[in-house]
């Protein structure tokens, strides 16, 4: 395959996707390609099934229909670790951290498989320069760097928010999934992380699911609205402004 | 043959409702506070001795009924005193504190009542052959037995379905958070579930005492079989567990009953040497040496080809 | 974690980079310590007493790997340790006679890999599944391995067991292994190989995630690990070490017996490290050696001595879940501030009403048991000096007001204890 043709096939492709809960149609059948290096966020009112249909990419869920297609590959049905060691990484909506490890091992734990180390129980953990700076970097970047030793359980919750990026970015992963990375956040530290996001996706593909819509039209190269499990529009950040369909699934929302 | 396989199936099935009995009031707890009740066995083997004393004192009616208000009494005291201390500490706390209370009642039971087993008679009342089949008597105490344990699984039936409180408890079953909101006490709801589903286990203490041995090692016994029927029944699954108790019930029952070995049927084998000499045992081994251990290659079999059991949809 | 300076004001976590001494002192002074022991406690049944402990350290430890590193709870380990044991001591009768250089040194390992292969072989199928279903097929495995075990007869013989002499193997540098000196030196000599081994592992990448399991299992598998994988090897690991502690026992022993594989054993070792303390490396430590300790003391002051342990192991799961360790290490920002001579008096203090409620409850289950089954003997009988008749009524009063006077002075002395506590942490931080 040219180079060409591989930067054509899609970083992430949903096809089809569907995913039932019992009788409940959650997601009905959605229909994305997000071309690699893409920034693209996922809007929706709520219950419109976004971080369903995180849940299904990511492997935590089984799509009841449907495909999904990582850099051209079938991960459809595939555990949350395959897909994770494909490249695809994410963070989550309910702060899903390490309470009772520290935030150094919280983050030095994210980034070991990415770095060769497997189930490795004969090597000590402390003699793993690559490890060590990376997760130095990281603390850095997310800026809890002076609180490196605290329990991550007792950080306080727009710092857990922070450390639930960290694990995100740690392992480096082309495709990066972040599930409203700034819930729960002050405005100084959502400018923050919106810096950081914007520096860490530069070489990467970025979904993301996000309600601010300043954030959003900020960062987005790309805008898909869902509502109740379907896709209504997916276009650049001017086009779905004007788009009649989503004013409608947003009424009343002024869309600055 | 006929006659065996006959008494082996009612054995069988009386056999499995009580462990069924058992088994019911521990799947409740379980779907109900998510917290597996590994003193289940022992609030059973209180029910046999609470039903023993007063037996001796006021008859086994009297105990059939009382033994089991007891033993209710004890588990809500259990629950609101310990259970729910411990309940903020986590699952695994939880699961400790019965396995400790499983260890506790144990030694008091042996404090009191000693190792060896108690003189817990059959009532007159029941003494006496229910009917003869193929030249053996069927003990009346035992048909007693199956029917009570029916019966008193069809007035629970009853009582959850259509009383008030019987819908409140289904709706805590799945739901206590809104039903707390709803304005009901659900500690208290709790509190009861629990006392009825180990006044369950003390009735059928009662009724197996008798026609079983009172001993203070019933619940080491009985125990690890019960959790294998909730295990393979799947964890939270009424329904799988009255399958799972039937199946246990038979199997071990009928194992007993057709007391055959490998070598009865294939012939004795040459004496082996070396390492050999050390299955020669097997060959020998009867299905009645093998009946305890049914149950637990039962489980190890469902666990390797169907992990979440016969019904089960919990993942825990 | 220790921590260096680094450039840029924070101290961060300190690589490989620190001292021999930092690193290696704390073995090198444990080392020490336990070929110093004999000779402190230089009486027979120390010397046992310290064997015995020295093997349940192994076997906590091993049992933690499992509950306390990665939240396994298991209720079948001991069938590690027995099947270890086994084969260790029919190993020994195999090798009786001395001819193959086989000195008994070696045997414990021996266990230890009988211990892997069947960790592998029942933990594909126990991992399965998790938590309370995970804790189920353990106790059904125990069950069939004990249950198995009876049927087995000229293996595990019967239900007296297997016995066997120790000196009979090759004999290196001529030490027969036949004082219980020389046995207290093996059992050391494994000890701190097996605990150097273990705290090693919890340091390494495996550890590690094995911690983060425990935290929180869903979210391994989007850093990349799959989770049963983890706790396989885990469990096949902790079986490895469980199996040399077998070993270690049958070799000290003499006599195997297949109620060492099953549900009373696994229910000791689950007791010894949770009272020691399951957040802690050194908790199961703790644990095994205060749990075997009290196991010599209590059963020479009372029969009923199991059901004293079951209560302890009761309040610790409600009031201490961090067990004993938990309790030092709460007094380490005390220490820290040097705060905790502030408080000290008030820990006495609640201490001494637990005393009397302690010896209340006693009375109560002492005279139960007079009264029960020791009735054959009389009601008179004998505490701390006491002699009282069971079935009167005084005794019965006295031990009521001991219980309840104790239980609930303590209970408010607790309180104040705890505000003292609570005070002394903020008072430390202000200066």
């Amino acid at each position: 395959m040219t180079m060409t043709e591989e930067k054509k096939i899609p970083a992430l492709e949903l096809s089809g996707l569907e995913k039932s809960f019992g009788s409940t149609k959650i997601i009905r059948g959605v229909d994305l390609a997000i071309p690699t290096g893409e920034r693209h966020a996922v809007i929706g009112p709520n219950g419109a099934g976004k971080s369903t249909l995180f849940h299904l990419i990511s492997g935590h869920y089984q799509p009841s229909a449907g495909s999904i297609h990582l850099r051209g590959q079938d991960i459809t049905g595939m555990a949350p670790e395959q897909i994770n060691r494909r490249g695809l990484s994410r963070s989550f909506q309910i702060t899903n951290i390490f309470p009772q490890l520290s935030v150094w091992e919280n983050v030095r734990c994210a980034t070991l498989w990415a770095m060769g180390y497997r189930y490795t129980f004969w090597r000590n953990i402390e003699r793993l320069a690559d490890a060590r700076a990376r997760t130095e970097e990281i603390l850095t970047q997310i800026n809890l760097i002076d609180r490196w030793n605290m329990p991550a359980g007792m950080l306080a919750y727009a710092d857990q928010r922070a450390l639930e990026i960290g694990l995100a970015i740690a392992s480096e992963a082309e495709i990066l999934l972040l599930d409203e990375p700034m819930a729960g956040m002050s405005h100084a530290e959502s400018q923050h992380m919106v810096e950081l996001i914007r520096k860490v996706s530069e070489k990467r593909t970025l979904l993301m699911i996000e309600h601010d819509m300043g954030v959003v039209f900020d960062l987005a190269d790309r805008i898909s609205v869902l509502v109740y499990g379907e896709l209504v529009a997916s276009d650049t950040p001017e086009r779905i402004k004007a788009n009649a369909a989503v004013q409608q699934a947003y009424l009343g929302t002024e869309v600055a | 043959m006929l006659e065996i396989l006959f008494i082996s199936t009612i054995n069988g099935v009386t056999y499995g409702m009580l462990l069924f009995l058992m088994a019911s009031g521990l799947t409740v707890i379980f779907s109900m506070m998510g917290v597996l009740n590994l003193a289940h066995a022992s609030f059973y083997m209180l029910g046999a001795f609470f039903g023993f004393e007063i037996s001796r004192r006021l008859g086994f009616w009297p105990g059939l009924l009382l033994a089991p208000l007891i033993v209710a009494g004890i588990g809500m005291l259990v629950e609101r005193y310990g259970l729910r201390t411990v309940h903020k500490h986590g699952h695994v706390a939880e699961l400790l504190f019965t396995f400790g209370l499983t260890f506790v009642i144990q030694k008091l039971v042996e404090m009191v009542w000693g190792k060896l087993p108690v003189d817990y008679r059959v009532p007159a009342s029941l003494d006496f052959p229910a009917f003869t089949i193929f030249a053996t008597d069927y003990p009346a105490f035992k048909v007693f037995g199956l029917f009570a344990s029916i019966a008193i699984f069809l007035a629970l039936m009853l009582v959850i379905k259509r009383t008030r409180i019987g819908l409140i408890v289904q709706a805590a079953l799945t739901h206590p958070d809104m039903v707390g909101m709803l304005g009901h006490n659900v500690d208290r709801v709790f509190m009861l579930v629990f006392g009825v589903g180990v006044a369950l286990a003390a009735v059928a203490g009662v009724i197996a005492g008798p026609a079983l041995v009172t001993q203070s090692n019933m619940a080491g016994l009985l125990g690890p079989i019960l959790f294998v029927v909730v295990v393979v029944g799947g964890l939270g699954s009424l329904g799988g567990a009255f399958i799972a108790s039937l199946l246990i019930g038979l199997v071990q029952t009928f194992a007993v009953a057709f007391n055959v070995s490998l070598a009865d049927v294939f012939g004795p084998i040459a004496e082996s040497s070396g390492l050999g000499v050390y299955f020669d045992d097997l060959w020998s081994v009867t299905v009645a040496q093998v009946a305890p251990i049914l149950p637990y290659l039962l489980l190890v079999l469902i666990l390797i080809f169907r992990p979440r059991g016969l019904m089960g949809n919990r993942e825990s | 974690m220790s921590t260096s300076n680094t450039p840029g004001q924070i101290a961060l976590p300190s690589g490989a980079e620190t001292g021999f001494v930092r690193r290696y002192g704390i073995w090198i002074a444990a080392a020490i310590v336990l070929a110093a022991l004999p000779y402190v406690f230089s009486s027979g049944l120390a010397v046992s007493t310290m064997c015995v402990m020295g093997t349940m350290i192994i076997f906590a430890l091993s049992y933690n790997m499992l509950l306390g590193q990665t939240g396994l709870l298991s209720f079948g380990h001991a069938v590690f340790f027995g099947l270890g044991g086994f084969l260790t001591a029919q190993l020994i009768i195999a090798f009786a006679g001395g001819e193959q250089p086989l000195p008994l040194m070696l045997f414990p390992l021996f266990g230890g890999v009988t211990g892997l292969i069947f960790g592998i072989i029942f933990g594909a199928v126990a991992t399965r599944r998790a938590g309370t279903a995970f804790a189920m097929i353990t106790l059904g495995i125990s069950e069939l391995v004990s249950s198995t075990a009876l049927i087995l007869r000229k293996f595990f013989g019967g239900e007296e067991g297997i016995m066997f002499d120790r000196t009979e193997v090759f004999q290196l540098f001529g030490l027969s292994f036949g004082p219980q000196i020389q046995v207290y030196y093996l059992i050391a000599g494994w000890c701190l190989v097996s605990v150097i081994a273990m705290y090693a592992l919890t340091c390494t990448p495996f550890g590690r995630i094995c911690n983060a399991v425990r935290d929180n299992p869903q979210r391994v598998g989007f850093i990349g690990y799959n989770t049963t994988m983890v706790r396989f090897i885990a469990f096949s690991l902790s079986g490895l070490f469980a199996g040399i502690a077998g070993g270690l026992a049958a070799i000290n022993f003499e006599i195997m017996n297949s109620a060492q594989m099953g549900a009373h054993e696994s229910g000791a070792v689950i007791l010894m490290t949770y009272i020691g303390g399951v957040g802690n490396f050194a908790g199961p430590i703790i644990g095994a050696v205060f749990v075997t300790f009290l196991q010599l003391t209590l059963s020479d002051l009372s029969d009923v001595w199991e059901l004293y342990f079951g209560l302890i192991f009761i309040c610790v799961v409600m009031y201490a879940p961090n067990g004993i360790a938990g309790l030092l290490m709460l007094q380490r920002p005390l220490l820290q501030r040097g705060q905790l001579l502030r408080v000290a008096p008030y820990y006495l203090m609640a201490l001494v009403p637990a005393l009397v409620g302690i010896a209340g409850l006693s009375m109560v289950i002492e005279m139960t048991h007079q009264l029960s089954i020791a009735a054959s003997e009389g009601a008179e009988m004998t505490m701390l000096g006491f002699t009282f008749n069971a079935d009167a009524v005084l005794p019965w009063m006295v031990a009521a007001v001991l219980l309840a006077l104790g239980a609930w002075l303590f209970l408010r002395a607790a309180r104040v204890a705890q505000d003292a506590y609570g005070a002394a942490l903020v008072q430390g931080s202000m200066k």
